[in-house]
């Protein structure tokens, strides 16, 4: 039967189009690497970005994000997450780093979040239009057999031997429950055009 | 669901060269992500750099965070013409180096640039693996990338690969 007409109300949003599904044509293949959610900053700041809900079907999320802490005051704001609303002393996080001078290495256990420290600029005058970067994976988010493993690579230049660090990090979850909510933070907060995209791969 | 990590191009040279560029890249993505395999070079001690849509002003910064195997270092350079990355990345011809660097919200009109580079190289005179944030001072969108070597040429069967990643 031929399709005619389509209900009003209808959903067609991030549909992929195909010319035809003709044999000889290229066949679809589901994407290992998909868009989950995305959050920018806007005017005003944020103190938390929240990604709730998020699906058991995947292996592996990433966070992938440019960041910049609100105080207008030369400094560095650190980088927290927490998991499924846990704020419990159940994680830990280490990180070796150099800030283009020498080299060292923290270690932090029984924390109430993973705390990676000095990891975005603030929006002090003279770090203007300066971000932070990450990209953050969680790994076997969904697993309920281990405990949940984070690692990061992490890092921020302000075209000075002041406040600039580039780390290495790794941090631990002591749960199995299957991640289904991340809660990234810093303090005071986040500010405008800070964006976290959240990645599932297959 | 639309594809989100997508290759953008791949260049895998034929010969010598001084370096690659990756020109009228589309704003369409929200991240990049260059790889490059099998890195060698006709220097002795060269390191990877990049320059963004065409700009040789001293707009570029690097902070590198490296081991050799026996010892760690941290470097960088303020006010450079070029993004520096692997430090002896591919120093000798016959040892192979890696290279992934991340371009963070490249295509946006407001923020600068900021890329995130991990390196490897498995032998020869200074093996070792490296990690390095990188600034380029300019709000405008990234259109092109060149990748070259601070001295001397590329080699032939350097692989370069473009990837672009969208946030939904």
């Amino acid at each position: 039967m031929a399709i005619t007409s389509i209900k009003t109300g209808s959903s067609f949003t991030n549909l992929q189009k195909y010319d035809s599904f003709l044999a000889g044509n290229t066949a679809f293949s589901p994407s290992s690497y998909e868009s989950i959610s995305t959050v920018t900053v806007g005017s005003g700041g944020s103190s938390s970005i929240d990604f709730t809900s998020i699906p058991s079907t995947y292996t592996h999320l990433q966070i992938r994000c440019i960041m910049k802490m609100s105080s207008t005051i030369q400094d560095v704001g650190n980088l927290y997450i927490q998991l499924n609303g846990d704020t419990a002393a159940n994680y830990s996080a280490h990180r070796v780093y150099g800030n283009g001078t020498s080299v060292s290495a923290q270690g932090l256990e029984n924390m109430s979040q993973f705390y990676w420290s000095q990891s975005m600029p603030s929006a002090y005058s003279g770090y203007a239009s300066m971000f932070g970067a990450a990209v953050i994976d969680i790994l076997d988010y969904a697993n309920t057999n281990k405990y949940k493993t984070g690692r990061a690579l992490i890092g921020q230049d302000t075209n000075s031997s002041s406040d600039s660090q580039i780390k290495l990090a790794s941090a631990n979850w002591r749960s199995t429950s299957a991640v289904t909510s991340i809660k990234i933070f810093t303090s005071p907060d986040f500010a405008q055009y800070s964006q976290f995209a959240l990645y599932g791969i297959k | 669901m639309p594809s989100t990590y997508e290759k953008i191009a791949t260049n895998t040279l034929g010969s010598d060269t001084a370096n690659v560029t990756f020109s009228s890249i589309s704003g369409s993505y929200t991240d990049l992500v260059l790889t490059v395999a099998k890195l060698t070079a006709t220097a002795s001690s060269p390191y990877l750099c990049f320059q963004f849509n065409s700009d040789t002003g001293t707009n570029y910064s690097s902070t590198v965070l490296e081991g050799s195997g026996s010892s760690a270092s941290s470097i960088r350079w303020t006010s450079e013409t070029q993004i520096y990355t692997g430090y002896n990345v591919a120093s000798a011809t016959t040892s192979d180096g890696m290279v992934i660097t991340n371009f963070q919200n490249y295509s946006n009109a407001t923020t600068y640039k900021t890329s995130l580079t991990r390196t490897a190289i498995l032998n020869g005179s200074f093996p070792g693996t490296g990690a390095i944030v990188g600034l380029w001072r300019s709000t405008s969108a990234i259109t092109s990338i060149k990748v070259f070597q601070n001295s001397g040429n590329l080699n032939s069967g350097c692989v370069f690969t473009l990837y672009g990643i969208k946030a939904f």
